[in-house]
């Protein structure tokens, strides 16, 4: 019998999309066994969580913690995860593979003194456990054994899809768990609010992009240009960082931001295994490159060949007469 | 204040990963190595830091004896010595490597006081773990955070800023502490070429930690098929706008 | 894009500076239906010309290279994508200072303007160098940048224009289809391309791709390091890219150079880092270009403290960082020269590689005017891929050979320096002879031959041989060349000449096939040897060699080991079809005895008629000496009566060992190639290919024209005509040194190639352009003095005239002794004919 335990972590209400996929990953290594869901505070997120798989949902509420969002205090989440891990006698525990996800994961570990894998996009049910996960942001893979009597995993992003059960329904438990101050030293102390206005990167449905072929700070003016009349965010390569003529901000890729638009337009982007990593997300691709045999071009849906100048300032032109402005 | 970096000797990977014959590890035969991104700007920090509070900064690795290059970067742009725990070209998993650096900073702390501030990397290019920093404040009994990309130490306290969906969210960690920061805390400076010089002749501390059984075991790496997408091209050059703008109306994007 | 092509005239393959160069010059002369591929993107496919430094010193000591750059640097500039900031070559020591003034010498050999310039005058120029820590410099001020990426986009435009030229990047090339020894197909990655010439300009890649066509490239894979610094405060103010000249640090073989904001700092001091061409990772897997290979930072450290020394503004500034650095791959060849021309191996297959930046324009124009024209303009006979013997083109030759050169790239190199290393390689059967009697070795095409012998010491106290004060003027040289000579003019000398290059022209087309090569008439009696010039067809020089009739249709050819593979293609390239070349090369072996009493020496070991009657002076036969069967050749290179004695090579040391015994009682010499290459040619005024005889002077000028010319056609002939219509703008002379008194006092030996001047220092230059420099030098021990060849215009070329040659930057007076061919020594050539 397995004993499986997922960590739901939400915002306002909904669970994390990256925490489904979790569940759904889960799932299939519970086979039918109960699968347990934590929350930390947030009911209304617990309240649907049977119709993703999970057979019984634990809300842990702590006057500490009430006031901050989940993940705020994670040595706190992941003492909560790791008690009731013990509780339950969970053979296996997931969390969702997002910075905090993966943040907690790592201290239930580092607690219990078990292995932890992050990033999993494939889990083999057994004793013991076998995972595949990322390395390199996702640009190789790795099949790894944990060697241990309860595996500690987290689910990559967007690796697996997250699918209900259709009348899918579990109980939900609202418990207070045990947390010492020591356990709170790690925790948010205040939250600056985003400027208003501007696309986030992260959130944006649309993104444009330049790389090094963009040549200059001067040379963003066409992205910048068509990003307006798309609303869509600006993004860049590491190369443009390094180079210093876009902010770190505005990167794309393994150690900047990793995008998930509806459509990526990489303009003088040749497709460093840094960048793919943070692109690959997108559902559609356009790639703008004077090489046709860009890396990029391996995982774009549609190439335009040439020069950037030259193409992008066409594009916002015909955009401009197709709206009639 | 003292304050160590801890990095890791990554290749420089940029195009087609290719494997090792045997599938557990990839072929850096063409490839240069460099510090693994977001351990750049922790040593960048830590310079950082040094030029404005004071005191030594030290930079310590567990890898190869190759990585004493890695450490030679380090102390180029100001890194005061550095210590390298040595190993063979054998994977070590997060925990043993944690454990090994802990054993390695009791015994640096023992002789020259205790590091007020210990800077990682949030998760290596490489093998993405996401967990060294943790485990190495957890053995040292020290708090720490990660996802960091903004500092500031005053007193007694380093302030950390991590970037959320709808903001920046702050920490206040009381020192000695351990931060694990991303790419973008800060833009690391080039090595001058006095500072490479320099760094000939700062000093490295080496020795050789046993390694531990692995209990995360690497079995073998797959280079991931590609969605072997045949992308449909649009056009070339400018004359290629009116398809580009086809494309958009059919996802929606132009009316 | 326009669908690929299933046939081409010519598939140019590559499109780095050379390849590009290749197609445009082919479109400009004429060619269509040109196919240029690459396996990389266009325009930067990755490969040397990509991460050069791009740019162009133009002073070279060989003229070949010279002239090359010179005229690259003429088309950048035609195309404006050439920046001119001039460049430095500084010296820290005065052996270096020397080195920069024999550069004077060659500067003004070529016509190229540079002056020597003081330490004072060097930080006027580069205001951010440490001029306390150099003696000099020499400065260039044509030197500049060149954009060669662009260059090459503008050379594909252009063909493309013309409607010459289609372009397949990201297209590998998977074989060839080769038949009958000849090119017939590309297979590439996109399909199949019928050709007739195909032209690999591959750089580094270039050995791999010609083994899919069985030929060979030789070349290795080479690491230069490269850094770039930045930003640097006084760059920000520059109004273009470069604005300040190039330094070339010499004595620690390195370069700075500005690169907009950034100084970039290249070295080739640093341990030979050789590669193989199957290395090279695949664009995919490389990090950068596949030939920017990872940095190596030990091997450069030395580097940063010296370029620190030379420019502590800029390097030892804390806020200058090192931006980029590569070990970038270049390409080395045994010789250090390029690897130009159709393949030996198969027709039709071009190798246009081993190019730098800095040649790549001159070198795809003479590509283009070879394959269209039949021949370059520039005389590029040292760059002619068919030079090379069968050891040479062996991949561990070439990386001992580019091993050993690598750090003499900014080397003071001695004009007669030995390589070292992958010796000894070819030997004579008389090998073990030579060291036994403590020969100098020196090498050529892989052979080892004496130069002298240490055991002929004591001649020098005989002869009264002067030795030569300075050290450079000594170097590789002893007086005991000079004794084995005079002993050679008293007695007689025996020389092993085994290296000599040997192929029989054979079949019933053999009197046509070499009777259409050779100036001279070659329908001659069994038994004639003939000594004529090879021309090409513009009636510059392409050999001189000898040619024996043995039979009605076998012609002997014997010529000099150093040029033999390329004399070898060259009969190849224009035989008939019913006759045929077998190299004899291996087959026998060569000795030479020569001097007043060489007859009695060789008469004495034979019955057979050696007397001046018996045996005419350029005839040939076989005779017996003891039990061996010897043909034997009456001429001589060295100006003396005797023959050339030919053997199988195992029977060589029992000949030598035979004319050694007989002749100890008439006073025989062993002598080295000194005094075979050197004394006894100078002295007689003997011409040499590669020295007064190359591509741009013609057989009137050497004084070689025959006094009718034969009615039979030969290669050349048509020019040959008009030359001897018209009146030669210049005449090769023998100069003869009337001073060697150097300012410093010390006696100055030159070894050749110094500019022949007035008495201001001005030079002579001919109606055709061409200065007027020595072409050999050397010593005539029998007349005591030191000759030189020069050609000079008619108004300079008269006996008596006093004129002056520098050496060093110094000028020495010489006399024009000899007008034309008549030697200095022996001028009825008695001796010969004795």
């Amino acid at each position: 019998m397995t004993t499986v335990l997922v960590l739901v972590t939400s915002s306002d209400g909904a669970p994390d999309d990256v925490a489904l996929q979790g569940l759904s990953l889960a799932r299939e290594v519970a086979a039918g066994e109960p699968l347990h869901a934590l929350v930390l505070g947030d009911e209304a997120a617990a309240a649907g969580l049977g119709a993703w798989g999970a057979t019984q949902v634990h809300v842990a509420r702590h006057p500490a913690l009430a006031d901050i969002a989940p993940g705020a205090a994670p040595d706190a989440a992941a003492r909560i995860l790791g008690d009731l891990a013990d509780r339950l006698g969970a053979d296996v525990v997931v969390g969702p593979g997002t910075e905090p996800g993966n943040t907690i994961l790592a201290r239930t570990a580092a607690r219990a003194g078990l292995p932890f894998a992050a990033n999993c996009t494939v889990v083999v049910p057994g004793a013991p456990l076998t995972v595949t996960r990322q390395r390199w942001g996702g640009s190789l893979l790795e099949e790894a054994v944990i060697h241990a009597d309860r595996a500690i995993l987290t689910v990559a992003a967007h690796t697996v899809a997250a699918t209900p059960v259709p009348g899918g329904a579990a109980p939900v438990t609202t418990f207070e768990p045990a947390l010492d101050d020591a356990d709170l030293v790690v925790r948010v102390v205040e939250r600056i609010p985003a400027a208003a206005g501007g696309v986030s990167l992260a959130d944006a449905k649309v993104v444009v992009s330049g790389g090094r072929g963009a040549g200059s700070v001067e040379g963003f003016a066409p992205i910048e240009e068509l990003a307006g009349l798309l609303k869509a965010a600006i993004g860049c390569s590491r190369a443009v960082t390094i180079s210093g003529w876009r902010p770190h901000t505005d990167q794309v890729g393994q150690t900047g931001t990793k995008i998930v638009p509806s459509l990526y337009i990489a303009a003088g982007i040749s497709g460093a295994t840094q960048h793919m990593a943070g692109c690959k997300g997108a559902k559609k691709i356009l790639a703008i490159n004077k090489d046709p045999d860009a890396p990029i071009m391996s995982i774009a849906d549609y190439a335009v060949i040439g020069d950037l100048h030259q193409i992008l300032p066409a594009i916002s032109a015909e955009l401009r007469r197709v709206r009639g402005g | 204040m003292r304050v160590l970096a801890c990095i890791k000797r990554v290749p420089a990977v940029a195009g087609r990963m290719v494997l090792t014959p045997d599938a557990r590890a990839l072929d850096t035969r063409h490839l240069g190595f460099t510090i693994s991104p977001h351990e750049e700007c922790a040593v960048e920090e830590a310079v950082r830091l040094i030029e404005a509070h004071g005191g030594e900064s030290v930079v310590l690795t567990l890898g190869p004896a190759a990585a004493v290059e890695q450490l030679r970067d380090a102390m180029a742009i100001g890194i005061g010595r550095a210590i390298h725990l040595e190993t063979g070209d054998e994977d070590w998993d997060a925990e043993s490597t944690a454990a090994a650096l802990a054993d390695a900073i009791r015994a640096d702390e023992a002789a020259a006081g205790p590091f007020d501030l210990i800077l990682l990397g949030n998760e290596s290019a490489d093998a993405g773990g996401y967990q060294v920093a943790v485990r190495l404040g957890r053995a040292l009994g020290r708090p720490t955070v990660a996802g960091i990309k903004g500092i500031a130490v005053a007193d007694g306290a380093v302030r950390c800023e991590q970037e959320v969906t709808g903001g920046r969210d702050v920490y206040r960690l009381p020192l000695p502490a351990l931060v694990a920061v991303l790419e973008g805390l800060n833009t690391p400076r080039f090595p001058s070429v006095p500072g490479r010089l320099r760094a000939k002749s700062k000093p490295v501390s080496a020795s050789s930690p046993a390694r531990a059984a692995q209990r995360l075991e690497l079995v073998r790496l797959v280079v991931p098929q590609g969605k072997a997408k045949q992308a449909e091209v649009l056009g070339h050059g400018p004359e290629s706008a009116p398809a580009v703008v086809a494309m958009l109306d059919g996802l929606g994007l132009v009316r | 894009m326009s669908s690929f092509p299933t046939q081409a005239r010519v598939v140019v393959v590559g499109a780095g500076i050379v390849g590009n160069s290749v197609a445009y010059h082919l479109a400009r002369l004429g060619w269509r239906d040109i196919v240029q591929i690459d396996k990389g993107p266009l325009p930067n496919p990755g490969g040397s010309t990509g991460h050069a430094s791009n740019f162009l010193f133009l002073v070279d000591h060989n003229k070949e290279m010279a002239a090359l750059t010179v005229e690259s640097a003429r088309q950048y500039r035609d195309w404006d994508v050439y920046t001119e900031c001039g460049g430095i070559e500084v010296a820290r020591s005065e052996t270096r200072m020397a080195e920069l003034r024999r550069r004077m010498d060659s500067s003004k050999n070529w016509g190229i303007e540079s002056r020597l310039v003081t330490p004072a005058e060097i930080k006027e120029l580069v205001p951010y160098i440490d001029e306390s820590i150099l003696v000099g410099g020499f400065y260039t001020p044509g030197v500049g940048v060149c954009d060669s990426l662009r260059f090459g986009t503008i050379c594909r435009e252009k063909a493309q224009e013309m409607g010459a030229l289609a372009v397949f990047a990201n297209t590998e090339v998977g074989g060839f289809g080769v038949e009958d020894g000849r090119i017939r197909s590309v297979e590439t990655s996109r399909g199949s391309i019928a050709a007739e010439y195909v032209v690999i300009a591959c750089g580094v890649w270039s050995p791999k791709v010609a083994e899919l066509a069985g030929a060979r490239i030789p070349l290795t894979p080479a690491v230069h390091q490269m850094i770039d610094v930045g930003p640097v405060p006084r760059f920000e103010r520059s109004s273009r890219a470069i604005e300040f000249p190039i330094v070339r640090d010499m004595d620690v073989l390195m370069y700075e150079r500005q690169d907009g904001i950034g100084l970039e700092i290249g070295s080739y001091a640093h341990r030979s880092i050789l590669h193989d061409p199957e290395e090279i990772p695949s664009l995919e897997e490389a990090a950068l270009s596949p030939t920017e290979f990872p940095f190596t930072q030990d091997d450069f450290d030395p580097q940063m403290e010296h370029a620190l020394e030379l420019m502590p503004e800029i390097v030892g500034d804390e806020s200058v960082g090192v931006k980029y650095a590569i070990n970038g791959l270049i390409a080395l060849t045994p010789d250090g020269m390029p690897l130009l021309g159709e393949t030996p191996e198969v027709k039709g297959l071009w190798s246009a590689a081993a190019v730098w930046v800095k040649e790549g324009p001159a070198v795809g124009q003479s590509i283009a005017e070879w394959m269209v024209h039949g021949e370059p303009t520039i005389d590029v006979g040292q760059s002619d891929i068919s030079r090379f013997h069968a050891h040479q083109k062996t991949r561990r030759h070439t990386k001992a050979r580019a091993f050993e050169a690598f750090p003499k790239t900014y080397g003071i190199v001695h004009p007669a320096e030995q390589y070292l290393s992958d010796r000894p390689l070819r030997m004579s059967p008389m090998h073990g002879w030579h060291a036994a009697h403590e020969g100098e070795f020196f090498e050529v095409a892989g052979w080892e031959r004496p130069q002298w012998f240490r055991s002929n010491a004591a001649l020098v106290e005989r002869y009264g041989v002067a030795g030569r004060p300075n050290e450079w003027d000594a170097r590789w040289w002893s007086p005991i060349i000079n004794a084995e000579h005079l002993a050679m003019r008293e007695g007689a000398g025996i020389f092993d000449l085994s290296a000599f290059a040997i192929f029989d022209v054979v079949g019933p087309g053999a009197l046509a096939a070499v009777q259409g090569v050779a100036l001279r008439q070659m329908d001659v009696p069994l038994g004639r040897v003939v000594y004529t010039p090879v021309l090409n067809q513009e009636g510059g020089f392409k050999s001189d060699l000898t040619i024996m009739r043995l039979a009605g249709d076998v012609f002997r050819v014997v010529t000099g080991g150093a040029h033999g593979m390329s004399d070898l293609k060259w009969f190849r390239d224009h035989l008939p079809a019913d006759a045929a070349i077998v190299d004899q090369t291996s087959a026998f072996t060569t000795i030479g005895v020569w001097g007043p009493r060489a007859r009695d020496i060789v008469q004495g070991v034979t019955r057979d008629d050696l007397s001046h009657e018996g045996f005419r002076f350029g005839t040939c036969r076989t005779i017996e000496i003891g039990s061996q069967l010897v043909l034997a050749s009456r001429i001589s290179y060295v100006g003396d009566l005797g023959w050339e004695l030919y053997v199988p090579m195992e029977q060589g040391l029992r000949l030598w060992e035979t004319l050694w015994e007989a002749g100890r009682p008439h006073g025989l010499t062993a002598c080295g190639m000194g005094v075979y290459g050197t004394t006894g040619r100078i002295e007689k005024s003997y011409r040499a290919y590669g020295a007064e005889l190359d591509g741009d002077y013609d057989i009137v000028e050497a004084d070689m024209a025959p006094p009718r010319l034969k009615a039979q056609d030969f290669v050349g002939k048509a020019a040959v005509e008009r030359q001897l219509a018209g009146e030669p703008v210049a005449r090769l002379c023998t100069l003869t040194v009337d001073d060697h008194t150097s300012a410093s006092g010390e006696k100055r030996y030159m070894l050749g190639r110094q500019p022949i001047v007035l008495a201001d220092g001005s030079p002579i230059v001919d109606a055709k352009g061409r200065r007027s420099y020595a072409t050999s030098a050397g010593a005539s021990p029998s007349t005591g003095l030191h000759a030189l060849l020069a050609y000079l215009p008619p108004e300079q070329a008269v006996e008596g005239n006093h004129l002056f040659v520098e050496y060093f930057a110094e000028r020495y007076p010489v006399t024009v002794a000899v007008v034309g061919s008549r030697p200095l020594f022996d001028p009825e050539n008695l001796r010969v004919r004795a």
